[in-house]
């Protein structure tokens, strides 16, 4: 699994992979009026406050749409391909849509699932996969 | 005010192929002696220049090739197929505020052969952290993913991309400089193409071109004495909307209504041409879907309706709205869009190889999906 694409982390994304590492999924949250945004950023764009905290959520949503990718790939993506890649609307703020993967459990490659039996609208559910100590990768089933 | 104050009186382009040989510097500063050439005005009385932030050759490497003389005003406009109209937008702000009195601007690129962007980075940082690592690794899986969402949302299908597609090489199929010339499409040719990425195919992908453009810019006064009849800036705008997020625009309240309903907005407030006046346009087409989306974001049909617009051969010439008549980045050739500020200037030239015969004003497009801008020329 060392050849996966993994993400950098840089300060404002730190808290979101701390959480992960624990199993949850937690959005950024303006402390001041209390809406969420993403991707994490420094500023609340609706009262410019710089005071946030990070909400634990469900980690539930629905499907918004999905793509599967065909080659030419990047060389970590062309064994898989094609795969199912999904956009997940998050129940707690349906702005906020997740790219992520549709598997079945745990240890599960991205190409597990046959695109024809999924449909948008879909309820979906987190957990996280860990792939090394630190990225414990954010991976959706179906409920 | 801007509207119709500077002209483009000079274009030019290389051949566009999969490979050319001379290296992007030197098709720059060919395609710039071309335009000038074309324009009637001599190198050295160049003094702006105005270019994509993406664009490898540099003013300084420009304008020691050409020989310009002193320059009064360069700058660049970001945010790749984005940039196009905008930096087209400079040169006409500079001209008319009297930072310079001879703008060119170019774009040279070897997509064709000088590899794809978005194989190099092995590490998804930035923006790319919250999709790459998770297999959404190309523009075309970014924009496939808006794709099957307006599908879902609006009852499109594959049968609408298939219009555009081949709409679009039907008018390359007039073009003796388009990449895709001699060869003709049909819809079994399109609905059995390999997968790109579902729902997208690899007709709904632009190609992959070496080439280089450049126009040339100055008041509308100066163009009076240029050999071409005027084609005049009338209005220009770039847009960027609330919340957006280039490429991968799905955190926001409506990702389907992207940075063309902003730069609409702008274009037209500021303009004497409405939608309803415009009879060709030049919508930018990386991908199929984008001008389906442009159609809506630019007025001319109302949102959910640009798939059906393209029915019944709606913008091919002779329809509705003929669009990307020299063949688009879809079959012409991709150079970040510069072709289509290139057809629209010899559509008000007359000159066009699908040439709309009452049109008096073209809409110019950048990237939808991206911070984007636009221009609307006018004989």
């Amino acid at each position: 699994m060392s050849e996966m694409l993994l993400p950098v982390i840089g300060d404002d994304e730190t808290p979101f992979w701390e959480a992960a590492r624990k199993g949850e999924l937690r959005i950024q949250t303006c402390k001041s009026c209390d809406r969420m945004r993403f991707p994490p950023r420094p500023m609340c764009p609706w009262c410019n406050s710089t005071q946030s905290e990070w909400k634990l959520t469900q980690g539930r949503g629905t499907i918004w749409s999905f793509v599967v990718p065909h080659p030419p790939l990047l060389p970590q993506f062309m064994d898989l391909a094609p795969y199912l890649v999904i956009a997940v609307t998050l129940d707690e703020d349906p702005k906020i849509r997740f790219i992520g993967n549709l598997v079945e459990r745990s240890g599960d490659a991205i190409n597990v699932i046959d695109p024809s039996t999924i449909e948008i609208g879909q309820a979906v559910e987190v957990f996280f996969d860990p792939v090394n100590e630190e990225i414990h990768m954010p991976r959706w089933v179906r409920v | 005010m801007l509207k119709d104050a500077t002209a483009i009186v000079g274009i030019a382009e290389s051949p566009f192929a999969k490979k050319l040989e001379a290296s992007e510097c030197q098709l720059a500063s060919e395609v710039i002696i071309a335009a000038l050439e074309d324009a009637g005005i001599q190198p050295a009385e160049v003094d702006g220049m105005a270019s994509y932030t993406m664009e490898n050759t540099s003013e300084v490497d420009i304008a020691k090739n050409i020989g310009a003389g002193d320059m009064s005003f360069f700058a660049q406009v970001g945010y790749g197929g984005g940039a196009g109209p905008g930096v087209v937008g400079l040169l006409a702000m500079a001209v008319a505020t009297g930072q310079c009195e001879v703008g060119v601007a170019w774009r040279s690129r070897k997509r064709g052969s000088g590899g794809r962007p978005w194989a190099g980075a092995q590490q998804a940082s930035a923006s790319g952290c919250w999709t790459r690592p998770f297999g959404l690794l190309r523009p075309a899986d970014e924009i496939a993913m808006l794709t099957r969402r307006y599908m879902h949302q609006y009852g499109a299908t594959r049968e609408h991309l298939c219009n555009v597609a081949t709409s679009v090489r039907k008018h390359a199929n007039n073009n003796p400089k388009a990449i895709m010339y001699s060869r003709k499409m049909s819809r079994d040719d399109y609905m059995n193409a390999r997968w790109i990425s579902e729902p997208l195919c690899l007709f709904d992908n632009c190609l992959e071109t070496d080439g280089a453009l450049a126009c040339v810019v100055v008041s509308a006064e100066r163009a009076k004495d240029c050999p071409h009849p005027a084609v005049y800036i009338h209005s220009v705008a770039q847009g960027l909307p609330p919340q957006h997020q280039t490429m991968t625009n799905y955190w926001n309240d409506d990702p389907l209504r992207g940075p063309a309903w902003a730069c609409a907005d702008a274009l037209y407030r500021n303009s004497d041409i409405q939608p309803k006046d415009v009879k060709v346009a030049q919508l930018y087409d990386a991908f199929s879907p984008l001008i389906i989306l442009s159609l809506e974001g630019y007025g001319f049909c109302e949102r959910g309706e640009g798939a059906d617009f393209t029915n019944d051969g709606g913008i091919e010439l002779g329809g509705r709205l003929p669009v990307n008549t020299s063949g688009g980045g879809l079959s012409e050739a991709y150079v970040h869009g510069f072709n289509l500020i290139n057809e629209g200037v010899r559509q008000m030239r007359g000159t066009s190889c699908n040439q709309v015969e009452d049109a008096d004003s073209c809409l110019v497009t950048a990237g939808e999906g991206v911070p984007t801008s636009a221009v609307i020329l006018r004989r």
